[in-house]
């Protein structure tokens, strides 16, 4: 049987958290399909067709689609579901929104976040904020799986997968999509970043935000993380917030600034290759995490660290 | 309408749990217990809406041991009306959960269903929205601002690009996130009223779900542990290490 893999995009370009989920998604050793729906996302097909190891791409495209609600996708992979035995997305917001509802349909008990595929029915996933890893094995007879792809490498470019269209399930007309308010920005994206500066309460406001964080930030080529309480507190947008209820990420390099390790952001980036901390409290948990630690005031040293780079 | 709010029991959020020496799971004896963060910023929701005059009735359900009452009272003694404990020892799945709520949904019929986004022991994010499939409802998960009107409910999502709005019909389903609201302390009256307050004691059985677990653990170990490094003295010196020992920058 065949692993239908549910792609992560914007209608005009496929997200890099799709080539990480199809690394997870191929250790099952199945077939792989992508499931590509949207509107007007023809070039997000052709992407990932490209895509190493892809068997097929199946195209939804309908207006319904194009912004990615539960109901009208979770159907339409209801409408494929006699074809395939495992269910694979991303565990973005999308994909934690969408596979449970697919999940519960096809009465199966969902796997969410695994960070490592043991065998085709068994699985590690994290639990408690990652002070502990779960082993476990689904005797479903279908499988719905999310991943956390800050432990999976992507997979690289190579493929030539045909593209099949398929049909949407229809529309639904208990939800609409009403608005949206993204993120604008030319910094790197805190999923795919190789480093990462984040702020926290020790910020004080979103102008000091802006002031400290953001030139240290740019000299880097960073992306910008926040703890919840920066973001509770109105000095980042609450996308950038890094943690067990906000993004996991595992850059190469994560500076932590003003934050005092919680172990609700420990376990966001906990993963991370290299852990500086700055802080003025030598007591912070975040030391115990941290590969380099400076205990100093973030005012005072961000502004150099920015001129020393 | 009647609002429904599903509260778990879970372990402190203050609390690092360790794993058992056996890798049976962890330990939990002696360790303090709270409502699930994400389920009381459920029940502050519900009491707006409520107080907001667009609401009668606030029920809270709880699936759990007998302990779980206690949380129960806990959302009582914040202002929700009444409690069902479904009394059970058995470690329930988000599955078998969204089951015995649609169950409840059914002999309730409320207007809403307001969930956690997540249980932070099993960190699943599902209950919510499996129970919005079973019962052929809309979802407005991750929500940080709920709009109640005659003709539905808008509900504006945390989204991993920002946020996004989305009208749903009613009944609905709403799972919350953070920055919903601050849920209220309790206060002495409330905590005294709370005690008078009914909660219905059921169980699995009353409601024929079969909630025999799908997922087998067979091991719960600690994550990869990380060492603590080394302190610098300066900026220079950690730019030196950066770029010459760990070879990042
Ligand atoms: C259900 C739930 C989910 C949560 N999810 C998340 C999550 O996903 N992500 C997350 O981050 N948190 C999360 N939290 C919150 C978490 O528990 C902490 O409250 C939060 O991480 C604290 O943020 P902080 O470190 O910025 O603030 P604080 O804990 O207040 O720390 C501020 C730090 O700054 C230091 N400092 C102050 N001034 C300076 C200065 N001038 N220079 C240098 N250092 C200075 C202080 O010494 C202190 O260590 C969650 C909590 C709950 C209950
Ligand atoms: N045993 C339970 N009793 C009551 N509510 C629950 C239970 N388990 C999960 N829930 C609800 O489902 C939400 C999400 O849980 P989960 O899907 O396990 O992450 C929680 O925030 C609760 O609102």
């Amino acid at each position: 049987m065949t692993t239908l893999l549910l792609a992560e995009h914007s209608n005009g370009a496929l997200n890099e958290a799709t080539a990480k989920a199809l690394t997870a998604a191929l250790a099952l050793g199945e077939e792989v399909h992508v499931l590509v729906a949207g509107a007007n996302s023809g070039d997000v097909c052709t992407e990932a067709a490209k895509l190493d190891g892809v068997a097929k791409v199946l195209h939804a495209d309908a207006d319904v689609l194009e912004h990615h609600l539960a109901e009208p996708v979770a159907a339409l992979m209801l409408s494929l579901a006699d074809n395939y035995n495992t269910f694979v997305a991303a565990a973005t917001t999308t994909g934690k929104n969408i596979m449970p509802r697919l999940a519960a349909k096809l009465d199966v008990m969902q796997v969410s976040e695994i960070i490592k595929v043991v065998d085709a029915t068994t699985f590690e996933r994290p639990i408690y904020a990652g002070n502990a890893i779960q082993t476990v094995q689904t005797s479903d007879a279908k499988k719905v799986i999310t991943v956390r792809t800050s432990t999976f490498a992507a997979a690289e470019a190579g493929g030539n997968a045909p593209i099949e269209t398929v049909e949407a399930a229809g529309g639904s007309e208990i939800s609409a999509f009403v608005g949206e308010e993204l993120s604008q920005s030319d910094r790197p994206e805190l999923a795919s970043a190789k480093i990462i500066i984040s702020g926290g309460r020790a910020l004080g406001s979103s102008e000091k935000f802006q002031e400290v964080i953001v030139p240290v930030a740019d000299k880097l080529g960073a992306a910008i993380g926040a703890s919840r309480a920066a973001v509770d507190a109105g000095y980042a947008p609450n996308d950038l917030q890094v943690g067990q209820t906000g993004k996991v990420v595992a850059p190469e390099l994560y500076i932590a600034c003003g934050i005092s390790g919680a172990i609700q952001h420990l376990a966001g980036m906990k993963d991370s290759k290299v852990i500086v901390a700055i802080n003025k409290d030598e007591e912070a948990p975040i030391f115990q995490v941290a590969d380099y630690g400076l205990v100093a005031d973030l005012f005072d040293v961000l502004p150099e660290l920015e001129q020393a780079i | 309408m009647k609002i429904l709010v599903p509260v778990k029991r879970v372990v402190d959020y203050n609390v690092k749990v360790r794993v058992k020496a056996d890798e049976s799971g962890v330990e939990l004896a002696n360790v303090k217990m709270s409502m699930n963060p994400f389920d009381e910023i459920s029940v502050e929701e519900a009491l707006k809406i409520k107080e907001a005059g667009k609401a009668e009735e606030v029920v809270l359900v709880s699936i759990g041991p007998k302990q779980a009452g206690e949380t129960i009272r806990t959302g009582l003694a914040m202002g929700a009306d009444r409690g069902i404990l479904i009394n059970t020892d058995e470690n329930v799945e988000p599955l078998a959960v969204a089951k015995l709520l649609k169950a409840v949904v059914e002999a309730e019929e409320p207007g809403l269903v307001i969930l956690g986004k997540q249980a932070i022991d099993d960190d699943s994010n599902q209950t919510g929205q499996m129970l919005a499939a079973l019962l052929d409802w809309p979802q407005g998960t991750f929500a940080s601002n709920v709009e109640v009107a005659d003709d539905g409910v808008a509900v504006t999502r945390e989204v991993d690009g920002g946020l996004q709005t989305v009208k749903l019909a009613l009944p609905a389903i709403i799972t919350t996130d953070l920055r919903l609201n601050e849920p209220r302390y309790a206060t002495l009256p409330n905590i005294m009223k709370a005690k008078k307050k009914p909660v219905d004691e059921k169980t699995v059985a009353d409601y024929g779900v079969d909630i025999s677990p799908r997922l087998k653990v067979l091991k719960t170990t600690e994550p990869a542990g990380r060492q603590a490094g080394v302190k610098v003295a300066s900026v220079s010196e950690l730019v030196d290490k950066l770029k010459n020992e760990a070879g990042v920058l």
